[in-house]
């Protein structure tokens, strides 16, 4: 700014600030992270789901950290057919065999990944899920094929415990 | 502030006004000179006052019955419908209150579209104008969160989820907006204490608007500047606050006959359902004064650019005095930007048209085309007609076209051939 050397003065002057700003950043991190999930909400990690009762072709949806979870039995038509399709037709490529382990089971989280609405079963134009707030498509593999979504429905953290339950998260 | 030194008359007046000079701000406000042909779309100002009062009197004493709890916010609401005296009527005048303060500020801010109030020196008046505006829009978002049915809960699903388009750092803004992993009891109780606190932070925007319009003094449908105090003013008070009055009547009326007759036309039936995060309604819609922004969010395919479009259209509003490059305040000295003005507010009605449709087939396309019209105006025209445009010559003074238009030409004339 100026061509005056730095004096004592303003050493002091831009020590103070920096201190400053550190302690007020040390005091407003606390009232910030407060809005972080919680605890208690950190706690309810996982859920156990008794899936005996379901047949092909059937969706059960299941609320998980407060999110629904589709667990759904394919039909092999649906495997088929979420099997069949090209990597390049996908706006979000992933392989069906990366997304259902158990190609009969497909877990994933029932959110749109738009803007979090829960997409209606054997909807849409691909015959998998249709999301009735933007008009998002996915196929048999909750894979988005068309709409405002960016990304696949997510799959969460899940396995077998034995054959008729499943533990999420 | 005053522009003549003020002494209050009785003893007691002047040994406070010495202290605290109170009265002298009450004496600026009733003495404040305003222009003379100020017309009925100036009166949104004192309506707009009365809406934000209203809201703040009836949202305290809701607050006093209602339980921000996820487990209890419901049928708290049923509580105050149903058990607490005269709790239908507060409560019916606080939701529909949030639909006529925003037709009241869209009459407000079309208003100073029209006249070119935003200009200068009347930039700083304008932005806060806008701020207002996006806090009131939060205000309302989150009071409409409150009931906790069905739209209140996918509403705040929608909305906090625009936070997950922002790259890298989106999901972890919304886990910290929510606190937790979906909308829950934690949102509730945050949307609830903001809520309660953004009317205030409005009333404190409220002053200074009001304080940076009586810097410059208010514009008028001439659109040129006036000497004031000056023949061509009028002190506010009484002139207009009797005008601004009979105006505030009249639009009470309108309020009374939604409250009274038809106090759920304007929201939503599925808000009657308690919130369930397992099934999202059929058809998810804002309320109706969030419609054309919906609208744009809808009508570009990519969801990045959706919420960069949606928060555009809203922030372009501040720039406003920038990209009109008319130095010509009113619009009716503007034949041409005149009829774009009207082509705009039919492209915003239009938009807010498609927001309620389903996002498909033609609704669509005709959303798509009136989002790029909306930018259009903005970007485009607005720049392009200041430059281009040939104006209609300015009157001198407010009284020269009164005079000059006045039926009775002959005593016009005689007036003005009159030697001073």
């Amino acid at each position: 700014m100026s061509d005056k050397k730095p004096k004592r003065r303003d050493f002091l002057f831009t020590a103070s600030y920096a201190v400053g700003a550190v302690g007020a950043a040390a005091v407003v991190w606390p009232l910030v992270d407060q809005m972080n999930p919680d605890a208690s909400v950190k706690a309810l990690a996982s859920t156990e789901v008794d899936i005996s009762s379901l047949t092909p072709g059937n969706t059960i949806t299941v609320l998980w950290r407060g999110k629904p979870v589709f667990i759904r039995r394919r039909t092999q038509e649906e495997i088929a057919e979420a099997r069949s399709v090209k990597m390049e037709d996908l706006i979000h490529p992933e392989k069906d065999e990366d997304r259902a382990k158990n190609p009969e089971w497909l877990v994933m989280l029932g959110v749109c990944t738009h803007l979090g609405c829960v997409p209606l079963n054997d909807k849409g134009d691909y015959n998998g899920w249709f999301c009735p707030c933007h008009g998002s498509h996915y196929d048999t593999s909750g894979r988005i094929r068309k709409g405002p979504a960016p990304w696949n429905m997510e799959i969460p953290k899940y396995e077998f415990v034995n054959t008729n339950t499943i533990k999420i998260g | 502030m005053s522009d003549h030194e003020y002494t209050p008359k009785s003893k007691a007046g002047k040994w406070f006004n010495d202290r605290l000079p109170l009265l002298t701000l009450a004496n600026h406000l009733t003495d404040y000179p305003t222009p003379k042909n100020l017309n009925y779309w100036w009166t949104f100002g004192g309506i707009l006052t009365f809406c934000l009062i209203t809201q703040i009197v009836t949202g305290l004493t809701l607050a006093m019955h209602y339980i921000a709890h996820a487990d209890m916010a419901f049928e708290s609401v049923e509580h105050i419908m149903r058990d607490v005296n005269y709790g239908w009527l507060i409560r019916y005048i606080h939701a529909n209150g949030a639909s006529m303060f925003f037709l009241a500020v869209y009459i407000h801010i079309f208003r100073s579209l029209f006249y070119g109030s935003y200009k200068s020196p009347r930039e700083i008046i304008w932005i806060i104008g806008i701020i207002i505006y996006l806090l009131m829009m939060a205000a309302a978002f989150m009071g409409y969160v409150l009931p906790w049915g069905q739209m209140s809960f996918w509403g705040a699903t929608v909305i906090t989820n625009l936070f997950s388009a922002i790259p890298l750092v989106g999901e972890g803004i919304v886990t910290w907006l929510w606190g937790g992993y979906s909308v829950d009891n934690p949102t509730l109780t945050r949307f609830f204490t903001l809520h309660y606190l953004i009317p205030f932070l409005i009333l404190g925007l409220v002053v200074l608007h009001i304080w940076a319009l009586h810097v410059p003094g208010n514009n008028n449908p001439v659109g040129i500047d006036i000497k004031k105090p000056s023949k061509d003013t009028v002190p506010f008070h009484p002139y207009i606050v009797i005008k601004d009055g009979f105006a505030l009547l009249m639009f009470m009326i309108v309020f009374a006959f939604f409250v009274f007759y038809a106090p759920n036309i304007l929201g939503h039936a599925d808000n009657y359902i308690e919130a369930n995060p397992l099934v999202t309604p059929a058809h998810i819609v804002p309320e109706w004064y969030l419609l054309p922004f919906y609208a744009i969010l809808r009508s570009v395919p990519d969801k990045l650019l959706g919420v960069v479009a949606m928060l555009s259209a809203i922030l372009i509003l501040a720039v406003l005095p920038w990209l009109d490059t008319s130095k010509i305040r009113s619009a009716v000295f503007r034949p041409l930007y005149k009829q774009f003005y009207w082509i705009l507010v039919a492209d915003v009605l239009i938009l807010g048209y498609m927001g309620a449709m389903p996002a498909e087939g033609l609704y669509l396309l005709i959303a798509r085309v009136a989002t790029a019209y909306y930018f259009l105006h903005f970007l485009v025209i607005l720049p392009v007609l200041g430059l281009k445009e040939r104006t209609i010559p300015l009157p001198l003074s407010i009284t020269e076209p009164v005079l000059g238009g006045s039926p009775n030409m002959a005593m016009a004339k005689k007036k003005e051939s009159k030697p001073e």
